[in-house]
């Protein structure tokens, strides 16, 4: 009874943020003066038909109340419109980023929690020590430099040995065998991920550390050393589960912050994904393009953020409503 | 603990406004925690540096004086970027603009999120619920992303970026506001106000704000480091109007005009230290004067913002 409330609760409150975005999009997009960024039928170079088909399908030619309505419709239906430079829908276009880019987010991102997890539990073991002094500052020090600027350090360091850009080596693509097409782009991904991995792991490495203290000083800590139970033992199976519990939190709250670095990471890489997409939209005007990708994005991160409060809802059984 | 002042809580109890002296509290945040020390020289510095940047910089920042990428040398400490301006006077320049951005866009969200917050706190009910909604649903709703899209539809120009910057970035200030408000509002001396015929206007303005004051100053501080790293983020989408130059749109060139392969560091390694400087001191004397005003923030383990995760201060003498 209480999970089920909690899930339509939370699952509400995630579905008229998804609605509260769709509709800033429309408003930032079409009630702004000027025909370039709001008709959405302006293709440059299109077809008659095109921008008769698009006018007809969005209603560009009624008034906005009744376009905004055409709008949601026409979005639940998978339809973005047409990109202005590609001339093809963007949901397909936009779609194709996004299988690129989720691979590498997520290396990053599992990479980036793996590492501050154990960096973290390790600070907060050997409090005070030269170990944990490393740790933390190193982590401050990643912290607090720009993504992009952690990215261009990347591509001065290792330029020559490891690929700067793109996802694949364009030369071999299509011929060889499918397990050398993913070392390939695993090679590739291996600079984005890592970026994205230094510019996220040092606030896990923090929260984790301040969060294993709090464990430690707990009673049930204390009963398990009074057992005589190994020290590792202790902190690895005994404090870290309960430790790892704002992880979750704050994984959740760290999703626009990664996006937004992925944004800025495939543009230093040229990592075909969907901040690249955006990016190329900005310098092309190409408004649906643009619209799309928010939209996508911002979606992602509140439907990830719906899930992250189901999983610590599932782990935390002190969780009221 | 032991820096709370001595005898509050018989003042709370007799209905008194905790004494709350304002030159005495931040001179005491500095006499007590180093890292405000640090944080507020690091901050002084920049903004030392901002204003006799024209009368020290050695050379012009915007015209010629050596070859294209040249290496750092005896007479061109940074060596040159590349159009061949000096890369020192450069960032001189460029931490001038980044200041006034960081400054403004931290003001406007500033005078939103100080303002939300108090009206959510003090008034509660449905102006609590429909301004915590929206707050709510902006805090989820990835803010850079949503920033890079206002500011292509509005154009790149320098006031476009302070203030999509400012719009999106009150919401972790708001509801820190709230919280202090919230419990100010409850407190036995405001209510005493309240019963001797204050209006909501007076109690706000004379008995809550004196009482936030520092906490808004801390979140400025914090708000300014944010500020200052999404204006570097949006110049490098390009967004930044092109005319003018900041640490962001200096990372920006370096990257468009092929540094990289020119093997010219120089362009890009100094520029990101000044950046990571500032955020640094900002983030250690808004961190030290938040933990000074609520000791009890120091076990909670995070908050909404990614420059306000607690755990950098640490624990009594453990603090970093």
């Amino acid at each position: 009874m209480r999970s089920a409330d909690y899930v339509i609760k939370r699952g509400f409150f995630a579905l008229v943020t998804i609605f509260v975005a769709i509709t800033i999009n429309f408003f930032l997009f079409r009630i702004l003066p000027g025909s370039a960024v709001s008709d959405l039928s302006r293709v440059p170079h299109a077809s008659p038909k095109l921008q008769h088909a698009l006018t007809v399908e969005f209603g560009l030619d009624k008034p906005k109340w009744q376009q905004y309505l055409i709008y949601l419709k026409q979005l639940f239906h998978g339809n973005m419109g047409v990109s202005f430079t590609y001339q093809q829908p963007v949901s397909h276009l936009l779609l194709a980023d996004l299988k690129n880019t989720i691979p590498m987010v997520t290396v990053g991102t599992v990479a980036a929690i793996l590492i501050g997890v154990f960096t973290g539990v390790l600070s907060a073991w050997r409090r005070g020590s030269a170990p944990d002094h490393v740790s933390t500052h190193t982590a401050i020090f990643f912290y607090a430099f720009p993504t992009q600027w952690l990215g261009l350090m990347l591509l001065i360091l290792f330029a020559g040995t490891l690929p700067a850009g793109g996802m694949s080596n364009p030369f071999v693509l299509g011929t060889e065998p499918f397990w050398q097409h993913i070392g390939d782009v695993g090679i590739h991904m291996l600079l984005p991920a890592a970026t994205l991995m230094l510019t996220a792991y040092g606030s896990y490495t923090l929260v984790v550390r301040s969060s294993m203290l709090e464990t430690l000083g707990e009673d049930y800590v204390l009963t398990a050393r009074a057992k005589g139970l190994p020290t590792r033992r202790i902190v690895w199976r005994h404090a870290v589960r309960n430790a790892l519990l704002p992880m979750i939190t704050l994984i959740a709250l760290e999703l626009g912050f990664i996006v937004g670095g992925v944004l800025l990471i495939e543009v230093i890489f040229s990592w075909p994904g969907i901040g690249l997409a955006m990016y190329n939209a900005i310098g092309e005007r190409d408004y649906p393009m643009l619209q799309g990708g928010f939209l996508i994005l911002a979606i992602s991160v509140i439907v990830l953020n719906f899930i992250a409060d189901l999983v610590y809802f599932r782990l935390d059984p002190r969780i009221t409503l | 603990m032991t820096t709370l002042p001595a005898g509050e809580d018989l003042a709370l109890a007799e209905g008194e406004a905790p004494r709350l002296q304002r030159g005495g509290f931040f001179l005491r945040v500095l006499r007590e925690r180093k890292s405000a020390v640090v944080g507020l020289g690091i901050i002084i510095f920049f903004i030392v540096l901002s204003l006799v940047a024209p009368y020290i910089s050695p050379y012009s920042a915007t015209q010629q004086t050596c070859r294209v990428y040249a290496p750092p040398s005896s007479r061109h400490w940074l060596g040159c970027d590349d159009g061949g301006i000096d890369m020192v006077s450069l960032l001189m320049q460029g931490g001038r603009i980044s200041l006034v951005v960081g400054f403004a866009a931290t003001f406007v969200a500033m005078v939103i999120g100080g303002g939300v917050g108090l009206l959510s706190g003090y008034f509660g009910r449905w102006v609590d619920a429909s301004l915590m909604r929206v707050t709510d649903y902006l805090l989820v709703i990835p803010d850079l992303v949503f920033m890079t899209v206002i500011a292509a539809v509005w154009g790149a120009s320098l006031l476009h970026v302070i203030l999509v910057i400012g719009i999106l970035e009150w919401t972790s200030t708001a509801r820190i506001i709230r919280a202090q408000v919230m419990s100010l509002r409850e407190r036995v001396y405001v209510k005493r106000a309240r019963a001797l015929g204050a209006g909501n206007a007076r109690i706000i303005w004379r008995h809550i704000m004196p009482q936030v004051g520092p906490l808004i100053i801390a979140n400025t501080v914090l708000t300014i480091a944010i500020a200052i790293y999404l204006e570097t983020a949006l110049a490098f989408l390009g967004l930044e109007d092109p005319t003018v130059t900041t640490w962001g749109t200096i990372l920006e060139h370096a990257f468009q005009r092929t540094a990289i392969s020119y093997g010219a560091w120089w362009a890009i390694v100094p520029d990101g230290f000044m950046i990571a400087g500032l955020i640094v001191g900002c983030f250690l004397f808004g961190q030290a004067v938040e933990d000074a005003l609520n000791p009890r923030l120091k076990v909670a383990n995070l908050s909404v913002r990614r420059w306000r995760l607690r755990p950098l201060v640490g624990r009594g003498s453990d603090a970093i």
